[in-house]
C-alpha cells in the first residue's frame, strides 16, 4: 500500500513535482500516466527513496520515505528507468547480490532465485554473463532482482521501453499474476494502450500535478471521450487551462 | 557491517573477471616495476664497469712521441691503439661515434719534456655523448695527472727541493657510505614504482565502482538496497584498497626476485631484499592503500563517465607519486612534517629499511597514523558524497 500526500520536489528553479497526492492500494495495478517530463520519474524516485521530497510525504505500508528510508526499501522492489546489470556477473549472480544486500541467507536466496527463474522464464540464461543480453533478458533479470526479497510493493519506471511485443505481453501477464497475489504495483508510462490494458487505476500527471485520477472508464466518462487517449489529451489540456 | 562485506565481496570477485582491471592490478605493476628497476640498476652496474673496472681501449695519435707515457697507461689497464689521424679526422670520428675518446701527443712532446717545460697533450671527447665517453676521458686524464705529479716530484728532488713543500693543503676524501647506501640512490626508484603500482592497481576498480556503476545504470538499483548509502561506498573502497594491496605485494615480491638477477655486488652494493625486508616494506606502505582508495573514490565521485574518471584519476595518481622522483635529487630531509605526509613518509621509511636501518618508532607511528587518518577522512567524505542526490547524475 502506497500513500502519497502532497509531494513536492524542485531541481534548481524547476518545480518538477508540485503537490502530488494519490494512493495505490494492495492487489491493484496503479498507473502513472503523463507526457515526458511531467514528473512521473521524479515522483517514483522519491518513493524509491533515491530523492528526498522537499515537502509532503509518502508512506509505504505505513513507513515514511523521509524518516525511515531503509524500512521503505525493505518493503519495496524497484525497477528503475535505467536498470543496469553488472556485465561481468551472470544473471544468477546479479540477482543473488541483491538478495544478499537485502540480508537473505544463501540457501533462501538460492531457492528464491529458482522460483523466480521459473516465474520469469529465465532459466536458460541464468548462468550466463549478462554482457550481451537482449533487452528482454535484461528486463527479466532486473525484475527478478527487484522481486528477490519478496517485496509487497513494486515500483516500475517505464518498464516496457524498448521491449518487443512478446516481452510486453509476458510482462503484462506477470504483473497480473503479482496483482492476484495481493501485491501493490505502481508503474509509470507514457503509452496509453499499455496503461489502458494493464491498470486498474490511472493517475494522470502533467506539469508536476495530478490532473485526474480514476479507472480508465471513469476517466473516459469524466472527459466525455471514447478513448483513453482523447480523454488524456482533454484532461491535460484542461489542467493546463486552469493554470 | 554485513552489507559492507557483501558489497566488498561482489566488487572484489566481479572485477577479477574484468581483463582491463586485472591487467592494471595484477600485471602492469608487478611486471613493469621489476623490469624498470632491474634495467636501471643494470645500466648503473655496466657504467661502473666501463669506467672503473673493465680494461678500456684508447685511440692514441702520436704515441711514438711519448713511449713512457704509453707504458704507464697500459700499466693502468688502458689499452693503447696507435692511429695515424689528423685532428680533423679525430673530430669527425668522434662525431660519428666511431671512437669515444682519443689522445693526441704532439711531435714536440719529447723536446719540451726533456727541457722540463710543460708538455701538452690533448684528449678529445664528446662530453654530451651518453655512452660513457666522458667517464673514460676522466679516467685517462686522472692517470696522466698522477703520472705528471710523480714525474714533477722526481724532478724537484733531483733539484734538491723537498716535494712535500709543494703541497700546502692535502684533501683526503673520506667516503662513509656503506655498500647498501650506495645502492640506495638507484633504488630510490623502488618506492616510486611500488606506490605507483599500488595506486594504479586500484584505479580501474575505483572508476568501475563509481562512474562505471552510474554509466551502466546500475547505481539507482543499488541505492534502493536497504542499507545506508555510505556503507555501499565503504564496501567499494575496501575492494579498491584490497586490489591496491595485492598489486603492491606482487610488485614488491617481483622486485625482490628481479634483484636476485642484477649483479649488484659488482657495483660494491650489498643490497639484500630478502623476505623479511619485503614484508617490512609492505607493512610500512600498507596504510597508504586506505588513503589511495579514499582519494581515488572521492575524485571519481565527481565524474560523470568512465572516460572522464579515467583522465581525472590518472592525474590524481600522479599527485602522490610524481614528487617521489625528485625527492632524491632535491635532498628533502625526513622532517616530522615529511613523516606526516602520505606517500612521502612511506618513501622515507622504505628507503630506511632498504638501507638496512631500523626506522624510529615515532616515525613509523606518525606515518601510519596520519596516513590512515587522512585516508579515513577521505572515506567519510566519499560516504557523504554518496548521500547527495547529485550522485545519481
Amino acid at each position: 500500500m502506497i500513500t502519497v500526500t502532497n509531494l513536492t520536489k524542485k531541481f534548481g528553479t524547476v518545480q518538477a513535482v508540485q503537490g502530488v497526492s494519490f494512493a495505490a492500494p494492495d492487489g491493484q495495478i496503479t498507473g502513472l500516466l503523463g507526457p515526458n517530463g511531467a514528473g512521473k520519474s521524479t515522483t517514483l524516485r522519491m518513493l524509491a527513496t533515491l530523492l528526498r521530497p522537499d515537502s509532503g510525504d509518502a508512506l509505504i505500508d505505513g513507513e515514511s520515505v523521509s524518516t525511515h528510508p531503509i524500512e521503505v526499501r525493505r518493503r519495496m522492489g524497484v525497477l528503475s528507468h535505467a536498470s543496469g546489470l553488472y556485465p561481468q556477473l551472470t544473471a544468477r549472480e546479479n540477482i543473488r547480490y541483491f538478495a544478499e544486500l537485502h540480508g537473505m541467507e544463501r540457501r533462501a536466496a538460492d531457492n528464491r532465485i529458482v522460483e523466480l527463474a521459473n516465474l520469469l522464464e529465465l532459466s536458460e540464461f541464468l548462468d550466463r554473463k549478462t554482457k550481451g543480453f537482449s533487452q528482454g533478458q535484461r528486463l527479466k533479470t532486473a525484475l527478478a532482482r527487484a522481486l528477490v526479497h519478496r517485496p509487497r510493493n513494486l515500483i516500475l519506471d517505464e518498464p516496457t521501453n524498448g521491449l518487443d511485443v512478446m516481452a510486453v505481453r509476458n510482462l503484462r501477464a506477470l504483473l497480473h499474476r503479482l496483482r492476484e497475489e495481493g501485491h501493490c504495483i505502481l508503474f509509470s508510462s507514457h503509452v496509453m494502450q499499455e496503461v489502458a490494458l494493464l491498470c486498474d487505476e490511472v493517475v494522470v500527471i502533467a506539469q508536476g500535478r495530478v490532473a485526474a485520477a480514476g479507472t480508465v472508464a471513469s476517466l473516459r466518462a469524466e472527459a466525455g471521450e471514447a478513448t483513453l487517449e482523447d480523454a488524456f489529451v482533454k484532461l491535460i489540456g484542461t489542467a493546463e487551462g486552469l493554470n | 557491517m554485513r552489507a559492507i562485506f557483501t558489497v566488498f565481496r561482489k566488487e572484489f570477485f566481479e572485477n577479477l573477471r574484468d581483463r582491463r582491471i586485472l591487467l592494471s592490478a595484477l600485471v602492469f605493476g608487478p611486471v613493469l616495476g621489476p623490469v624498470v628497476l632491474a634495467a636501471l640498476l643494470q645500466i648503473s652496474v655496466s657504467k661502473g664497469e666501463a669506467t672503473f673496472e673493465k680494461p678500456m681501449t684508447l685511440q692514441v695519435v702520436g704515441a711514438e712521441n711519448a713511449p713512457n707515457l704509453m707504458t704507464m697507461l697500459e700499466s693502468r689497464d688502458i689499452k693503447i691503439e696507435r692511429r695515424e689521424m689528423t685532428e680533423q679526422q679525430i673530430r669527425e670520428a668522434i662525431a660519428q661515434r666511431e671512437i669515444k675518446v682519443a689522445l693526441q701527443i704532439p711531435s714536440n712532446f719529447a723536446e719540451r719534456w726533456s727541457r722540463s717545460e710543460p708538455a701538452a697533450v690533448q684528449i678529445f671527447v664528446d662530453s654530451s655523448d651518453q655512452f660513457g665517453g666522458d667517464a673514460s676521458a676522466a679516467r685517462v686524464s686522472r692517470a696522466i695527472n698522477s703520472y705528471s705529479q710523480q714525474v714533477s716530484q722526481t724532478r724537484l728532488m733531483l733539484r734538491g727541493v723537498d716535494p712535500v713543500s709543494m703541497a700546502a693543503v692535502v684533501v683526503h676524501e673520506v667516503d662513509v657510505s656503506t655498500p647498501a647506501s650506495r645502492a640506495i640512490f638507484a633504488l630510490g626508484i623502488l618506492s616510486y614504482l611500488t606506490i605507483f603500482a599500488m595506486l594504479f592497481g586500484g584505479m580501474y576498480l575505483a572508476i568501475d565502482a563509481t562512474a562505471g556503476e552510474r554509466e551502466r545504470g546500475s547505481l539507482e538499483s543499488l541505492l534502493t538496497a536497504p542499507m545506508p548509502r555510505a556503507h555501499i561506498i565503504y564496501g567499494k573502497i575496501a575492494a579498491t584498497a584490497s586490489y591496491m594491496l595485492i598489486s603492491m605485494a606482487l610488485t614488491l615480491t617481483a622486485c625482490a626476485v628481479a634483484l636476485q638477477y642484477v649483479r649488484l655486488e659488482e657495483l660494491g652494493m650489498s643490497l639484500s631484499m630478502d623476505a623479511l625486508t619485503t614484508i617490512k616494506l609492505f607493512a610500512v606502505s600498507a596504510p597508504l592503500a586506505i588513503f589511495g582508495a579514499g582519494l581515488l573514490t572521492v575524485v571519481a565521485s565527481f565524474t560523470r563517465s568512465f572516460r572522464e574518471a579515467q583522465s581525472y584519476l590518472t592525474f590524481a595518481i600522479s599527485i602522490p607519486t610524481f614528487p617521489l622522483i625528485f625527492v632524491g635529487l632535491l635532498q628533502v630531509d625526513p622532517t616530522p612534517l615529511a613523516m606526516a605526509t602520505p606517500s612521502l613518509s612511506q618513501h622515507f621509511l622504505m628507503m630506511e629499511i632498504l638501507r638496512g636501518e631500523t626506522p624510529v618508532i615515532t616515525d613509523l607511528l606518525l606515518s601510519a597514523s596520519v596516513t590512515a587518518l587522512i585516508g579515513t577522512s577521505l572515506c567519510w567524505i566519499a560516504g557523504r558524497l554518496y548521500e547527495r542526490e547529485a550522485i545519481l547524475g
